[in-house]
């Protein structure tokens, strides 16, 4: 059985489709992966899916309840890690903790146990009795991870685990959601504009786009989509890299996309049998020396461009440059 | 999910609430602080009878008198019987209506009375002799105590001329002169032995007032800061009830409320001599009552602002009409009628006519089963309303 089934789900803010018409399942016991740069519609899809929010089209069920219909049963089977952090600055480590845990009706001793145990298992016990607002980001992540594990869930979501962490911090919240995946058996659905997080961590992972799936499978399928087919990705040490260079690079027919690393050093993406021969021909032709070339492996960047035909970056400018296009028309009015 | 675990969850949010605002020195510093305002503001902007005493007065007679008849001595004399009584005023004697002036800016009195030049001429030729009152103008009580005392003076010195007048009549004589002059005789008594001030009056109203604005600003406070900050997402994805929710938050801001309404009920009986007359259980009761009747109201406007600015906002614009309508500061019959029908649709209204049925009247359940009939009413129409918008509002 599925641990969740999602049906054309549907979430229209205004005229705005936040989500379209999505279709996924996620198998029991799988860390599964909604990657997109922000706004694609991430969060919306996993507060439909935990409760929080309506959809307005479509159905989803979590633990084989729909979400809507009964939401309370679907309550019980889950635990959420949100984008904003759950905890009251003001309670303590523990404090907090048993708010949460009472809230699920689990007995007080049994709570004050299962508290020791979480609090260990994320190297927090020194701080039980300190009070959360003193915390660091990193470990008020943990703790915030922990909370939602405080009701055994079947299915957690992490909604953008790793957002502002420290590299280590980072490393550590991912180890632990390996852990709790296998050691818990715990269905995970995680979402996150991080690349490598999404490789690194997800069995399955659902590239999302304006609202959109558009491309939904393992890390190594995924990238089949592109090296699969007769695309190259090459990286290019070139000394006295012009934009003229780069330029005449970029308007080359089997060449995708050029970007450039630093001074010196290119990334480009063609395509086609010949593509190698006629990027150093170029190069050669304009009288540049090639200090390296490397074949590189395809990366979940290079199947999110491939697939939308944009970058991830250029999107997020892309979504400030519109939001900020739309704040202007009242003023006009 | 029983109604056991309703109640334990009620408990535990309202647990949680109260360790922050305990926890949050600014917000606890609030807290005592506000009845306290309340309660000195009251006192600075309605003073009552009882706190007028000993104002330093001084008396300027200019009156030149009618051959040896001197009005002005009569009201003097008057004046200075009613003040041994009342000891409102302390007299010092001043030449001129110059010198008054003069005294009052070097702040030497507080006001003056200047019987004028040709008062008891005036009087003898049957014109209006004017009495003048100084006062500094910054202090409009002053000027109207100063008003209501003096004219009971007049009163009492228009009595004793005429009895003066009507006693060469025959067949009347010293004794039942008065009669003649006044055959009637009004005293005012209360239901309740002993006096009463204005704070008796106002001290019921001012805990009504409190608690509502506890929980009426202290609930959508709550709940779209939790909003805002993204905590109350932990207690929806929770399988608990959206009530224990509500009521989980509402206890916690009624606690509040009757930590402030306690504070200013110990003001009053300290600072300003209040007495209470009733059972102070049931003054708690009616105040939980008020909170329940408010309840609804502050959970509808909650579920449609859309943070914690708007729901303040709207808050305070409901609030203080209502507060001026309720009757906490001016007894409703003092309203225009259109008023009084308003008043009669704001639960303050009977949560304070009840407090103050308890607390000066003495009154038991049974005198105050109007107020609270319409107060559980109002509350259990409110909740049915707010429960279905706030479940909506909250999964938008
Ligand atoms: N409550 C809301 N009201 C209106 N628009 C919203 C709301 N929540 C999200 N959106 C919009 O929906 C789109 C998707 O948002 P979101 O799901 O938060 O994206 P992501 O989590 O992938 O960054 C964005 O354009 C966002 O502005
Ligand atoms: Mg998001």
């Amino acid at each position: 059985m599925h641990a969740i089934e999602v049906n054309n789900l549907t979430k229209r803010f205004g005229t705005l489709a936040a989500v379209d018409h999505v279709s996924f399942s996620v198998r029991e016991g799988e860390i599964f992966g909604l990657l997109g740069p922000n706004g694609a519609g991430k969060t919306t899809i996993i507060r439909m899916l935990s409760t929080l929010t309506r959809p307005t089209e479509g159905t989803a069920s979590v633990g084989g309840y729909d979400v809507v219909k009964e939401d309370g049963k679907v309550r019980e089977l889950i635990g959420l890690v949100s984008e904003k952090i759950i905890l009251y600055d003001r309670l303590t480590a523990k404090e907090n903790l048993w708010f949460f845990g009472r809230l699920y009706n689990i007995p007080g001793e049994l709570l004050n146990k299962k508290i020791d145990e979480l609090l260990r298992l994320v190297k927090l016990t020194k701080w039980k009795n300190s009070q959360v607002g003193t915390f660091s980001t990193g470990m008020r992540q943990r703790m915030n991870v922990i909370r939602a594990m405080l009701n055994m869930p079947e299915v957690l979501f992490l909604d953008e685990p790793t957002l502002g962490l420290d590299p280590q911090s980072s490393v550590e919240i991912r180890e632990f959601i390996r852990k709790i995946n296998r050691e818990n058996k715990v269905t995970i659905i995680l979402t996150t504009h991080i690349m490598v997080e999404a490789d690194m961590l997800c069995d399955r992972i659902g590239i999302i786009d304006y609202g959109k799936i558009v491309a939904l499978d393992t890390s190594t399928n995924l990238k089949k989509l592109v090296s699969g087919a007769d695309s190259t990705i090459l990286e290019l040490e070139i000394p006295n890299l012009t934009t003229d260079m780069i330029h005449s690079i970029r308007s080359l027919k089997c060449v995708s996309s050029v970007s450039q690393n630093n001074s010196t050093c290119i990334k480009v993406n063609a395509n086609g049998d010949d593509a190698f021969d006629t990027i150093i021909d170029a190069i050669r032709a304009n009288k540049r020396k090639i200090i390296s070339v490397k074949n590189l492996e395809p990366t979940l960047e290079d199947v999110f461009l491939q697939i939308t035909g944009h970058e991830v970056r250029d999107k997020a400018d892309q979504k400030i440059k519109m939001h900020r296009h739309h704040m202007a028309k009242p003023r006009v009015r | 999910m029983g109604v056991k675990n309703v109640i334990s969850h009620i408990f535990i949010i309202a647990w949680k609430d109260l360790m922050e605002l305990f926890r949050n020195r600014m917000a606890l510093a609030m807290l005592v602080l506000m009845p306290i305002f309340m309660m000195a503001m009251a006192g600075f902007i309605f003073p009552s009878n009882t706190s007028m005493s000993n104002i330093s007065i001084a008396l300027a007679n200019e009156d030149e008198g009618y051959g040896n008849y001197s009005a002005s001595s009569i009201f003097i004399n008057v004046l200075e019987e009613i003040n041994n009584s009342t000891e409102m005023m302390v007299l010092t004697n001043a030449s001129s209506f110059d010198e008054v002036r003069n005294m009052i800016q070097r702040g030497d009195v507080e006001g003056g009375i200047v019987i004028t030049r040709n008062f008891t001429l005036n009087l003898m030729t049957g014109e209006q002799g004017s009495i003048i009152i100084i006062t500094d103008q910054s202090n409009p009580q002053l000027s109207i105590a100063l008003q209501t005392g003096l004219k009971a003076v007049f009163d009492q010195m228009g009595t004793w001329l005429a009895q003066k007048n009507v006693e060469t009549f025959p067949g009347v004589n010293a004794t039942n002169s008065l009669a003649v002059v006044k055959p009637y005789h009004v005293e005012t008594k209360g239901a309740i032995p002993g006096t009463f001030n204005y704070f008796d009056f106002m001290a019921p109203g001012l805990m009504a007032m409190t608690v509502m604005m506890s929980v009426m600003t202290g609930l959508p406070a709550a709940i779209s800061h939790e909003r805002e900050i993204g905590t109350l997402d932990g207690m929806m994805v929770a399988p608990i009830r959206r009530l224990g929710i509500i009521l989980g938050k509402t206890f916690a801001q009624t606690v509040r409320g009757l930590l402030q309404g306690i504070l200013i009920l110990i003001l009053a009986i300290a600072l300003f001599g209040v007495v209470i007359h009733g059972n102070i259980l049931l003054i708690f009761a009616l105040l939980f009552l008020g909170v329940f009747s408010f309840v609804g109201l502050g959970v509808v406007i909650t579920s449609f602002a859309k943070d914690q600015e708007t729901a303040m906002m709207v808050m305070m614009t409901l609030m203080f009409p209502m507060l001026f309508l309720s009757g906490v500061f001016f007894p409703i019959q003092q309203m225009p009628w259109y008023m009084q029908g308003i008043s009669k649709f704001l639960p303050l209204t009977y949560v304070s006519t009840a407090l103050r049925k308890v607390m000066v009247l003495g009154a038991d359940l049974s005198a105050i089963s109007l107020e609270v009939t319409v107060l559980i009413g109002f509350g259990a129409v409110m909740t049915l309303i707010a429960l279905p918008v706030f479940r909506k509002a909250m999964t938008r």
